[in-house]
């Protein structure tokens, strides 16, 4: 199938170079792209919020197919833990900016494009003028407050959040903030509170699950650009790995949404962590649970003292590494607070903390008075008391 | 009575016996999480406020229908339905 000829032009990134034309020939032969798909491809502007999970096969693919200018937001730093499923990322990028180590990436796959990168935490003070100069945003973030963040600043601003988000093998894909489309807070008006939905030990996800979910993202933003298909605008795409189903649900624009619908009362980016009531919790847990550090902690067992370790962790989690706690998961402590001899002294941990915090404020306030919790969980102990015990 | 199939997501299933879907008798989508919930009592708090009310966060579908736009928990169910619970979920980047 020949290429269509386009009559010349003057801006940039108003023709293809004899290299392009080769590289997206496979492309160029379809005619639902050819050369006018093409060049929408290389002047259009795309920021990706979120370079892990779903930025991996997000940039990628964009980058593959010649987006011309692409942003990556993300502060963070490659980790070990990454890479079993930031395919973007290899063993030696553990330690590097991750926006530095993307950059290198599709920067490699596609010298031709521009990319630039953002080191930055995504903000209510930054949002709006991060945005300014893309056309889309791709939300591939891994929090409440950020999605809400990206979604309002996207309504103010008038770009499309192409949204995608997963929890362990199940995904959810939509296209959010297009004229006459919902937003995401026509689909969910507030955020869960933290702790309600299940984290830590429930977390964790199959590594290529975002690779389905940000590739299906991908798909999305290309399709866009071209203006061709049928896009996720007013449908929720929802993906069961495990069973491999694909389900729609549809979504409309809520008329009573405070931020899109008719009588809008939020006109300005908010504080979201506190709109997610994460200030809150952690100012509460900060200060009433009494805490042991592992050092204390050891030092007190090798003098002999008669201490009940309390591991409130999951099953699986013990299966490990443990440091010999009588096993508890936190969700049936309360059914299970008989197993516990509350004249003893006990000391609760988890993995890093947090979960074992929650225990010990249930059980002060089941009437226990001897219990603390080891800070840092068995991570703590694996760092600063016995190394052999494995992180995880 | 119509049987309908309730659809449990992912971060609720640790509460419904690790199943993914339940079957219940039902008339009416209010009816039929009353059903599941009697079943699994643990999923109540996670579905409903203290005043009884569906928690924001979760969407309850019929179909493909959201029950905020048909008569929500009092929305009609045919055999063979599909209820579907829809809580919000964040994972992505560090998840």
């Amino acid at each position: 199938m020949a290429a269509k000829t386009m009559p010349e032009q003057t801006e940039a990134g108003a023709t293809l170079s004899k290299d392009e034309i080769l590289r997206y020939s496979r492309h160029l032969i379809m005619p639902e792209v050819g050369m006018e798909g093409q060049l929408k491809l290389k002047r259009a502007r795309v920021l990706m919020i979120g370079t892990g999970g779903l930025g991996a096969p997000l940039g990628l693919y964009l980058a593959a197919a010649g987006v011309g200018h692409l942003g990556l937001v993300d502060f963070d730093k490659v980790d070990f833990t990454n890479l079993q499923r930031q395919v973007t990322f290899g063993t030696s990028d553990v330690g590097r900016r991750k926006v530095e180590a993307a950059q290198e990436r599709l920067a490699n796959l596609n010298p031709a494009i521009e990319i630039k990168v953002f080191e930055t935490m995504l903000t209510s003070a930054n949002a709006l003028e991060l945005f300014r100069e893309y056309d889309i945003i791709v939300d591939g973030t891994d929090n409440f407050p950020t999605r809400y963040l990206v979604n309002d600043a996207c309504v103010l601003s008038g770009k499309i959040n192409v949204y995608g988000s997963i929890f362990r093998f199940e995904g959810q894909a939509s296209v959010f903030g297009a004229p006459d489309g919902p937003c995401y807070r026509c689909l969910y008006p507030e955020p869960p509170p933290p702790g309600l939905v299940p984290s830590c030990a429930e977390g964790g996800v199959l590594g290529v699950l975002p690779g389905i979910v940000g590739s299906i993202q991908a798909m999305e933003t290309i399709k866009l650009i071209l203006g061709s298909g049928d896009s996720l605008v007013g449908r929720l795409l929802l993906f069961d790995a495990l069973q491999m189903k694909f389900r729609e649900l549809k979504l409309r624009k809520n008329p009573d949404c405070p931020l899109c619908g008719e009588k809008r009362t939020i006109t300005r980016l908010i504080d979201y962590q506190e709109f997610c009531g994460i200030r809150g919790e952690e100012a509460a847990s900060t200060v009433s649970v009494p805490e042991i550090t592992p050092k204390e902690l050891k030092a007190r067992l090798d003098r002999g003292d008669d201490l009940f370790i309390l591991d409130v962790r999951e099953p699986h989690e013990y299966q490990i590494c443990q440091i010999g706690g009588h096993l508890i998961p936190l969700g049936d402590l309360p059914r299970r607070v008989s197993e516990l001899d509350s004249s003893r002294e006990i000391v609760a941990h988890c993995r890093s903390g947090k979960r074992s915090a929650d225990a010990v404020a249930f059980l002060k306030q089941a009437g226990f008075k001897k219990i603390w919790n080891l800070k840092g969980g068995i991570l703590a102990w694996s760092d600063e008391v016995d190394p052999k015990v494995p992180k995880y | 009575m119509m049987t309908v199939k309730v659809m449990i997501p992912t971060p609720l299933r640790a509460y419904a016996g690790k199943q993914d879907h339940v079957d219940v008798a039902a008339e009416t989508v209010g009816q039929a999480l009353n059903s599941l919930i009697l079943q699994h009592g643990e999923l109540r708090r996670h579905l409903y406020q203290d005043d009884g009310r569906l928690r924001s966060f979760v969407n309850v579908y019929v179909n493909d229908d959201d029950i905020r736009y048909l008569q929500k928990e009092a929305t009609p169910v045919k055999n063979g339905d599909t209820v579907s619970i829809v809580p919000s979920i964040a994972g992505g980047a560090g998840a």
